[in-house]
């Protein structure tokens, strides 16, 4: 009979319920169209430290984009304008 | 059939002023020689490059902006191969977007070199980063 008073789990701190924010297409929300290439700066959000193209799932770019700055990376690497294989890109 | 092409070539970094400019007027004239016509061009300076090409840490980098036939980027690309002097080469066609984009940088830029002090208000942060790395 007490017991029923308690079956209300009680916990000390609040539960954190984990908000995860949405990722988003910064292309598309920022209606930019072209991915430059002689912009290597830019072209650095969606690399990995080693100079790898990071995956859509981390950086949340829609597929066309991710094609295109896929290519604008490459042929920044081909100018010299970014790395192929690196430590310690930023 | 005439496109819009962008070619930037990277010079050894151990040219003259005057054997640089000499290197450009050949390729311009290139353009205007085989009916094409340079839009825009673009000096970017010695610039260091990523990881070494031919033993060469730096280089002069130069844009060009042309129209030109389709048939005319085999010679172009033929005359970049053959001359010593350029040690990397890179040719795109502009489609659509491109040349918007491509307007909207040049006239950034004219605005930026026009009053260095002033920053252009109605565009987009990204924009105004790509603006910002091409001027460092």
């Amino acid at each position: 009979m007490a017991n029923a008073a308690n079956n209300e789990i009680r916990y000390l701190n609040p539960p954190t319920v984990e908000v995860r924010k949405k990722k988003y297409c910064r292309f598309k929300k920022a209606g930019i169209k072209y991915v430059d290439y002689k912009d290597p700066e830019f072209l650095k959000k969606f690399l990995n430290e080693q100079g790898k193209i990071l995956p859509r799932r981390i950086t949340g770019t829609s597929l066309k984009f991710q094609r295109k700055v896929a290519q604008a990376v490459k042929r920044a690497r081909s100018l010299a304008l970014l790395p192929y294989v690196t430590d310690l890109l930023k | 059939m005439i496109k819009q092409y962008e070619t930037v070539f990277i010079a050894t970094p151990v040219l003259s002023d005057a054997q640089m400019k000499e290197a450009v007027a050949k390729y311009t004239d290139l353009i205007k020689a085989n009916g094409g016509e340079v839009v825009y061009e673009e000096d970017w300076g010695l610039k260091q490059l990523a990881y070494p090409i031919d033993h060469k840490t730096s280089g002069f980098y130069y844009l060009i902006e042309f129209k030109a036939a389709p048939e005319f980027i085999a010679t172009l690309e033929t005359q970049y191969h053959r001359d010593e002097r350029i040690i990397r080469y890179l040719t795109v066609a502009l489609d659509k977007d491109a040349v918007a984009y491509a307007e909207h940088r040049r006239a950034n830029r004219a605005a930026k070199a026009a009053a260095p002090k002033a920053e252009p208000v109605a565009e987009s942060v990204v924009e105004a980063k790509s603006e910002e790395s091409v001027e460092a």
